[in-house]
């Protein structure tokens, strides 16, 4: 029995004016954030409009780059920017899947945590610092397996090299460096320890109920992962592929170190000489007219758009499969 | 009544215990057979006739492969050789495994071999490449000049005695002292609006979010060059650089921010909010403590990213060999930038300043990194010993207070309260 000095309390959801004054600064935090991405895309496409109002379509068609001429477009970069992010991914995919496996199944728990901490690390590992390496100590290596492949494979349009003469044997190797299939190794590097903690993170978070199950059922370890491991990790699989195809369609620093710039198409990813969106902007802001500064503005837009729609449907797929980690345990 | 000895059941070859002497009238228990010794279980994964199928496969890829590449074939190169004999190997160990095991065994052992030597090939290549940097930089890092002058002494030819990164540290210290001034009041505002407010606007605030790590260096650099130097009209400095970092950095603190506060548990907060408390007070007093090592981490995490971005400063600050302490004009370079700057002359002394550079670099994001990770082992609540301890003298405190307070009031036996120290 209540005290008769004890009346039912009002119930409200008003907590007072502190409460709406800090509710509104998180309000504007949320806002800064959200007004800042707007910002970039709006300035972009601000200041690119000039370049996109004299190029017209034929920004996306042309392969030249000289604004002052008004000849200027993307598409030699393009191509060259998605070719050296596919050989990232073809390269990363493998070795991240390798690592994830590796981390999530085979290591022994003492280590498990170490190895987490390592691959977490790589991802934070300076963009210049993969860069030096590539220039200073991969490049010279990699040219032995560039030679290989041209000359067996030659015959596959995409490894074809123009100039290269494999009876030679005293040919000189620079047709082979500064291309996408460097450029595309090193940046692999960089973005495999992203791609490899995503699947770490969904290969960990398999139900250990149907884990059991399998092995129950009789399977062995390897059956056991491809039976749920996985199919479970599926969603986190593609999307985190996806994670380190944005990365890669951005990188700058590294691939600029590498490449030597050439702005026609060039689908030879041995062969010496490709471009990156990128890379054209590093290179090219310093000595930009107004125009050329426009047209580096419209180039940027291009490759955020491109990043931004990667990098959507990668997070809208690792979401979709973490939703569905919690329908079993 | 006859007396019965104990018997033996039928075809129990055994030793047996030896009765002494007949055993008493009564119920007699069979003897307890002892059985020979249960010899240990071998629970052990890995099997000799494994070791030997794997060393067998690599002893004879490793022959095989030199037959090819030294006498048969005119096969050359290091790179070659490894991959083959790795494919050498892996076809090999499939078939001496297959002389003991069964086919989905077989796929298993493969699997396994192949899976753990992806992941040995990945982290040994990331250590490489970190060594490599390291082990370049040993010409540059020696020299104590290097921390102490900046390069506007240093000519081309100069020899590494003469000259350093100090215009770079200084400037890479104010940029990143910038960035965090702005980025950690914004991003952990941000982090608590994602979670304290949820509803339609946090959602789409969310995954713009997500959109913006995606941004690439560059364009960020370029966003900050188009406004805040071509719009505003500001100098190329020191600060424009660290609000390109800052669009850099924000995102990356806001996700991992935001995954720790999500962490805290729901109990704690109810409990704040069933003592009448306001939702700010919730938020100051119980969320931020609880989930204190995890910001920690999120925001030395989002450091150790915004320190290493290059291009931004690129754009934004510009590359000057003199030092520069002031961030809000003239080009101020930072750690990253003139690793990339000096590496791209020909001379071997500014390369080996600029691996030094990177070394540096390097060895700043390895420190931030191993601060984060000592801070940020534990969730949410879990304290260390220290914090624990003084948790628990704050109690202490507290219960003597309480204890002479009371008789003030009323003479009351009850215990004083005291705090759980959990």
């Amino acid at each position: 029995m209540a005290p008769a000095d004890d009346p039912p309390r009002r119930l409200h959801a008003d907590m007072g004016v502190p409460d709406r004054v800090f509710r509104g600064v998180l309000r504007g935090g949320g806002a800064l954030v959200l007004a800042i991405m707007l910002l970039v895309g709006g300035f972009l496409t601000y200041r690119a409009w000039q370049a996109l109002s004299v190029a017209k379509w034929g920004f996306v068609t042309t392969e030249t780059w000289e604004p002052d001429g008004g000849e200027f477009g993307i598409s030699a970069v393009l191509v060259g920017t998605i070719l050296i992010a596919l050989v990232a991914i073809v390269f990363a995919v493998p070795l991240a899947l390798g690592t994830a496996l590796y981390i999530s199944e085979y290591a022994p728990p003492r280590i498990k945590q170490t190895l987490i901490s390592i691959v977490d690390l790589m991802a934070a590992v300076p963009s210049v610092v993969y860069g030096l390496w590539g220039l200073f100590f991969f490049q010279g290596h990699v040219v032995t397996l560039s030679r290989w492949i041209s000359t067996y494979f030659g015959w596959i349009p995409l490894f074809k090299v123009d100039g290269a003469d494999p009876g030679d044997p005293l040919a000189t190797a620079t047709v082979y460096t500064s291309g996408s299939f460097i450029a595309g190794m090193v940046v692999s590097l960089m973005v495999a320890p992203i791609i490899c903690s995503v699947m770490r993170e969904v290969f960990s978070q398999a139900p250990v109920g149907e884990r059991e199950g399998a092995y129950a059922l009789g399977a062995n370890r390897w059956g056991m992962i491809r039976s749920v491991v996985l199919p479970f990790g599926k969603g986190g699989m593609i999307g985190g592929t996806m994670l380190g195809l944005g990365r890669a369609l951005g990188e700058t620093i590294a691939v600029y170190l590498i490449i030597s710039p050439v702005f026609v198409i060039q689908p030879h990813i041995l062969q010496n000489g490709t471009s990156s969106v990128s890379s054209l902007i590093a290179l090219r802001y310093g000595e930009a007219s107004e125009i050329g500064m426009s047209a580096l503005m419209a180039a940027g837009l291009a490759l955020f758009l491109m990043t931004l729609v990667v990098n959507f449907v990668a997070s809208s797929i690792v979401a979709r499969s973490r939703s569905g980690a919690a329908s079993d345990s | 009544m006859t007396v019965t000895t104990a018997q033996s059941p039928p075809g129990d070859q055994g030793p047996q215990t030896s009765l002494g002497k007949p055993s008493a009238p009564g119920t007699t228990l069979p003897a307890r057979r002892k059985t020979r010794t249960e010899s240990r279980r071998n629970l052990a994964t890995l099997r000799a006739t494994d070791v030997y199928a794997m060393l067998g496969a690599g002893a004879a890829a490793l022959c095989t492969t030199w037959l090819m590449f030294d006498r048969m074939l005119p096969f050359n190169g290091a790179l070659g050789f490894v991959v083959i004999a790795y494919l050498l190997f892996i076809g090999l160990y499939a078939l001496l495994v297959s002389f003991d095991e069964d086919g989905p065994a077989v796929r298993d052992r493969v699997a396994a071999a192949i899976v753990q030597s992806l992941g040995i090939v990945m982290l040994a290549v990331l250590a490489f490449v970190v060594v490599y940097t390291l082990w370049e930089g040993r010409d540059a890092l020696p020299h104590l000049n290097f921390y102490t002058e900046s390069m506007a002494d240093a000519g081309p030819v100069e020899p590494l005695s003469v000259g350093g990164i100090l215009h770079a540290i200084v400037g890479t210290l104010w940029q990143i002292s910038i960035a965090l001034l702005i980025c950690i009041p914004a991003g952990l505002v941000c982090a608590v609006f994602l979670n304290e407010v949820p509803g339609a606007f946090s959602r789409f605030v969310r995954t713009m979010v997500e959109a913006m790590t995606a941004l690439p260096s560059i364009v960020a650099g370029l966003f900050i060059y188009a406004t805040f130097i071509l719009a505003l009209g500001f100098d190329r400095s020191g600060l424009a650089a660290a609000l390109a970092i800052c669009v850099m950095m924000l995102p990356i603190i806001i996700r991992a921010a935001d995954v720790v506060i999500r962490l805290v548990p729901g109990t704690l907060r109810e409990a704040s909010y069933a003592l009448g408390t306001s939702r700010w007070r919730t938020v100051w007093h119980v969320v931020l403590p609880t989930s204190r090592s995890g910001l920690t981490t999120a925001i030395i995490l989002g450091t150790a990213r915004g320190v290493g971005e290059t291009s931004p400063v690129l754009l934004t600050a510009g590359y000057t060999a003199e030092l520069n302490a002031n961030p809000l004009h003239d080009p101020m370079v930072s750690l990253p930038l003139a690793a990339f700057e000096l590496v791209k002359s020909p001379e071997p002394t500014y390369i080996a300043r600029g691996f030094g550079t990177a070394a540096v670099l390097l060895m700043l994001v390895l420190v931030l990194f191993v601060i984060a990770r000592v801070l940020g082992g534990r969730g949410p609540g879990q304290l260390t010993r220290r914090q624990e301890h003084r948790r628990v003298k704050a109690s202490r405190r507290d219960a003597k207070r309480f204890a002479a307070k009371a008789p003030a009031d009323q003479p009351s036996d009850r215990p004083a309260p005291t705090r759980s120290t959990s």
